[in-house]
């Protein structure tokens, strides 16, 4: 990454050597800096993760097939997992968070750049401590190995009865980090988006985008607080003879699964409110329509918080809980369908009556609509508990939350790459590749996740490295696995594009969507000190007052 | 916006490939043969697989007619108000929000959600709560790669392959599994006789089916347990009465040692078989693998992995790890007398 994407007051950049540059950058406090660092590392996870996934896929091509061993398939599992929820979502979340909340709200930077910095550097520290198992899990042997527990890791699999070595405790301790990390980057979050509004935005006025970020990282410290406390208990366990989890010593796994859980589950909302954010910023402008009922989706978004926190044993639904803990848990787990509802209902009614461009920000976001309204039905089917008893681990699950989180999830970020590439850059991306990548990338994606949630319906669990010919599943593994070369060439594409476009894309201005918020009003890239002069908005949509002083927003608000 | 792009010539593709999609889905699914299944968990066959199913078909209408509602709002906002090619450039109505329509739909949907529950609710009290009376108790006891099954009543242990009867409607005979774990968790699943329920160690699951027709019920474990998690296979034999009765009995009973494979048998009490497994009647009675007294009367072996015969159980006793690697039980490093006298002697447990 060159440095040229941030005006650098000093120097011209061509003149300051290159190990200078790299100073400059790692030990930099700045919000835009540290936001390109998370998303630079969340696209380097994002190959490595797919290439795990593409293995995997190889080797489920066909039944009985003899690709890799079932040992490196289950650690390709718990890899692939592992790294996709907390190396690549996780941090794509924050980059955009850092990057984007502080231009949006005004800001010259975050509440704290120095807690900023370092909760980066524990997050990378994290993810490099993952991948170090590869090398140093098996001690002084010689030959590591990557955790095989699974991304939840279900006791008594983690005891050290079942996991020998250290392949466990660089999982453990990679999200012990990584997870300190995140809880930094969401307080930082929380004040800024408090305490550093621009004159005149109340939080009545805060761009939902920043707003569904705070109610993000309020979720990060409720859900990333018990998993580090089930991490360390975990660590106890094994180390310092403790029998949390111990279910031969008479620990339970069960209370494992409710820790791990209640982390999971706020976990979801926590990757998919930021990409609720950026649909919020992206179909009003190609819509060219202000938000529909943006109290509402305010509301909304604070009711889906506080019920997410009380949803997580529908990940539990098969461990024989009573069936009043069951009946609970699928009460709560449809009522999050309501806010949920409302929200894809009111982005709609954004679109409704308004002129649509699709441009690859919004072809994404339509995309996303889309994708994120199976998700959630095929949700709805497993927040019925007995139809669950069936899909629990089964590969429609799989499918269900590559819904999510590809299908809704990756797919806004990609949004988001585009229409803030000529903010962050300065140059405007390529179109016509654009467009290619989610063609490529829309086709892909359903071919593998529309069709894997059949084998599921037909008995096939997941995580297994191989299956028996004559169940039926064999048609539809071989397509979700020519799927996987689809969605690989448009990540190509993808990369092309902004390779490309960062050295040779036509200048794009300061605002080249005219668009609404603040970002837009200063140039692009950004100077470090963000606005020449602190902004004060009167409504949502300052720069449309702006463009607009015969029919200005703050008059109907 | 400037630089207006033609939104038809990127719609086409859009409807050409949903429109395949969808008839690829509902053709193939519905009339290929690749759909049938013998773990189809839309074919139940026991009452807890039929009350779940029926709530599966009203679940999936519902779903359904919300997918074709919104959908349809959603292609014809996409189609509709697209920007033109002769667009005027103007700004279009900017609309802030209306309470009405904001209230119809949170309402709407907490009605559907409403009723979504009330179905369910019924379906879990009456499969979770209805400890069918009469029932056969059985024991599953899952072990890293393998399942244990012990018929408390009638003194039998076996492994892999469950004996069940058929259960008539009219004097229905269902049978209770009582879900133990020797180890990690596993999850037993057989989807057209019931859902999964996971079996945990230092815990008491418990699960019941009663098939209605004679057959062999596939499935296997669903909640990962290790390496050779996905060769842990499900077996349910479903008999009728006579015959069920008649492999209690048979099981019952202690092995049947014949002094032709006499050296087989010794070494086999003497290199570290028995300390795993066990052979009623004789010295051997190690729990950590599958009882070996009737083994001949399973068509499988290794969790029904392999057929049971001659071959693949020399192979299995030579290595076990060329079936299946990561299984718990060592290669012994027999010599070929060796093998051939052990296999010789397993193989007279019938
Ligand atoms: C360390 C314990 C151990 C020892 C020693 C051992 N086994 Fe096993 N055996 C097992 C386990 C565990 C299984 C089940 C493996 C699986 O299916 O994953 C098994 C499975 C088998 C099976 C298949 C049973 C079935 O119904 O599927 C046979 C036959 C068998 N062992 C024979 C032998 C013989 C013969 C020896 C001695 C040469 C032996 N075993 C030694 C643990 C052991
Ligand atoms: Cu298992």
């Amino acid at each position: 990454m060159s440095t040229e994407l941030i005006a650098w007051p000093r120097a011209p950049e061509s003149s300051v050597p290159f190990v200078e540059r790299l100073h400059g950058w790692v030990t930099t406090v700045d919000h835009k800096r540290l936001g390109l660092m998370y998303i630079l590392y969340a696209m380097v996870f994002l190959l490595i993760g797919g290439i795990e996934a593409l293995i995997m896929r190889i080797q489920l091509a066909v039944p009985h097939n003899n690709f890799v061993s079932p040992q490196v398939f289950n650690r390709l599992f718990t890899m692939h997992g592992t790294t996709m929820i907390f190396f690549v979502i996780m941090p794509l979340v924050f980059g955009f968070a850092n990057y984007l909340v502080p231009l949006m709200i005004g800001a010259r930077d975050m509440a704290f750049p120095r807690l900023n910095a370092f909760s980066f550097w524990l997050t990378a520290f994290g993810g490099i401590l993952l991948y170090f198992s590869w090398l140093g899990a098996n001690g002084l042997y010689g030959a590591g190995n990557a955790p095989d527990v699974g991304w939840f890791a279900y006791a008594p699999l983690t005891s050290r009865t079942f996991s020998v070595g250290h392949s466990t405790d660089y999982w453990t301790l990679s999200l012990l980090v990584s997870g300190f990390g995140s809880i930094g980057a969401a307080i930082n979050i929380i004040a800024t988006t408090l305490c550093l509004r621009s004159p005149g935005m109340t939080l009545g006025k805060m761009p939902l985008f920043a707003w569904l970020n705070l109610v993000m990282a309020g979720l990060v410290i409720l859900a990333i607080s018990p998993l580090s406390a089930a991490q360390i208990m975990l660590v106890i366990d094994r180390y310092l003879g403790g029998h949390f989890f111990d279910t031969q010593a008479g620990g339970s796994a069960v209370i494992w699964m409710h820790f791990f859980w209640v982390f999971g589950h706020p976990e979801v909302y926590v990757l998919v409110l930021p990409a609720f954010g950026i649909a919020s910023e992206i179909i009003p402008v190609f819509s060219r329509k202000a938000i529909f009922g943006y109290p509402i989706m305010v509301a909304a978004t604070v009711a889906i918080g506080f019920i997410s926190m009380s949803v997580w044993a529908h990940h539990m639904f098969t461990v024989g809980m009573s069936s009043n803990a069951n009946t609970f848990f699928v009460l709560s787990t449809m009522a999050i369908a309501v806010p949920t509802g409302i929200k894809i209902f009111n982005w709609l009614a954004t679109m409704w009556g308004g002129k649509i461009e699709f441009k690859a920000p919004m072809l994404f976001c339509t995309a996303f609509l889309f994708q994120f309204l199976i998700a959630g039905l095929t949700g709805i089917m497993q927040g019925a508990a007995p139809f669950d008893w069936h899909l629990a681990n089964s590969y429609f699950v799989i499918a269900h939350f590559h819904y999510v989180i590809v299908g809704g999830i990756l797919f806004t970020f990609f949004a988001a790459f585009y229409y803030w590439f000529p903010k962050v850059t300065g140059r405007m991306y390529n179109e016509t590749l654009a467009k290619l990548h989610f063609w490529l990338f829309f086709i892909g994606f359903h071919l593998t996740f529309d069709f894997m949630h059949i084998p599921g319906l037909l008995g096939m669990p997941r995580r297994i490295y191989t299956y028996e010919p004559g169940r039926g599943w064999e048609t539809w593994n071989l397509i979700v696995t020519i799927g996987v070369v689809f969605q690989a060439l448009g990540i190509l594409v993808f990369i092309v594009n902004l390779l490309w476009s960062y050295f040779k894309g036509k200048t794009a201005g300061n605002d080249p969507w005219d668009a609404w918020t603040l970002e837009w009003s200063t140039s692009s890239p950004p100077p470090a000190y963000n606005f020449a002069v602190t902004p004060s908005v009167k409504s949502r949509r300052p720069l449309w007052d702006l463009k607009h002083p015969e029919d200005p927003d703050w008059r109907y608000e | 916006m400037q630089d207006v792009y033609s939104s038809k010539r990127m719609l086409r593709p859009a409807l050409k490939v949903l429109s395949t999609l969808f008839c690829l889905s509902t053709t193939s699914v519905a009339d290929s043969p690749t759909f049938s299944s013998p773990t189809n968990i839309f074919a139940p066959a026991s009452t807890p697989a039929h009350s779940i199913f029926g709530l599966n078909l009203f679940v999936l209408a519902i779903t359904g007619a919300i997918f074709v509602t919104v959908f349809s709002l959603l292609a014809y906002a996409v189609v509709k108000f697209r920007k033109r090619a002769d667009d005027d450039g103007r700004e279009p109505a900017q609309v802030y929000g209306s309470n009405q329509v904001e209230v119809a739909w949170t309402v709407i949907p907490i009605l559907i959600v409403v009723v979504l529950f009330m179905a369910t609710a019924r379906v879990i009290a009456y499969v979770q709560m209805a400890m069918p009376e009469n029932a056969m108790q059985v024991v599953a006891v899952g072990h890293q790669f393998w399942w244990e099954y012990r018929y408390p009543g009638a003194n039998v242990v076996t492994a892999n392959e469950l004996h069940v009867p058929v259960s008539d409607p009219a004097h229905p005979t269902p049978t209770f599994i009582k879900l133990l774990s020797a180890d990690t968790d596993h999850s037993f699943w057989v989807p057209r006789l019931a859902g999964k329920t996971d079996l945990i160690p230092n815990r008491t699951n418990t699960t019941w089916i009663d098939p209605q027709q004679v057959g062999l019920y596939l499935g296997q474990c669903a909640q990962y347990c290790g390496t050779q998690h996905a060769k842990m296979l499900l077996r349910v034999y479903v008999q009728s009465r006579s015959d069920f009765d008649r492999w209690i009995q048979e099981q019952s009973q202690p092995a049947h040692v014949s002094d032709t494979a006499s050296e087989g048998r010794r070494i086999f009490e003497s290199i570290g078989c028995m300390n795993c497994h066990a052979v009623a009647g004789t010295a051997a009675d190690g729990r950590f693998g599958p009882d070996l007294t009737h083994l001949m009367s399973r068509d499988t072996i290794a969790s029904g992995i392999a057929p049971n015969t001659h071959e693949k159980l020399r192979q299995w006793i030579q290595d076990p790890s060329t079936l299946k690697p990561g299984a718990r039980m060592p290669a012994m490093g027999l010599d070929e007398p060796e093998l051939n006298a052990v296999t010789a002697y397993v193989e007279t447990l019938r």
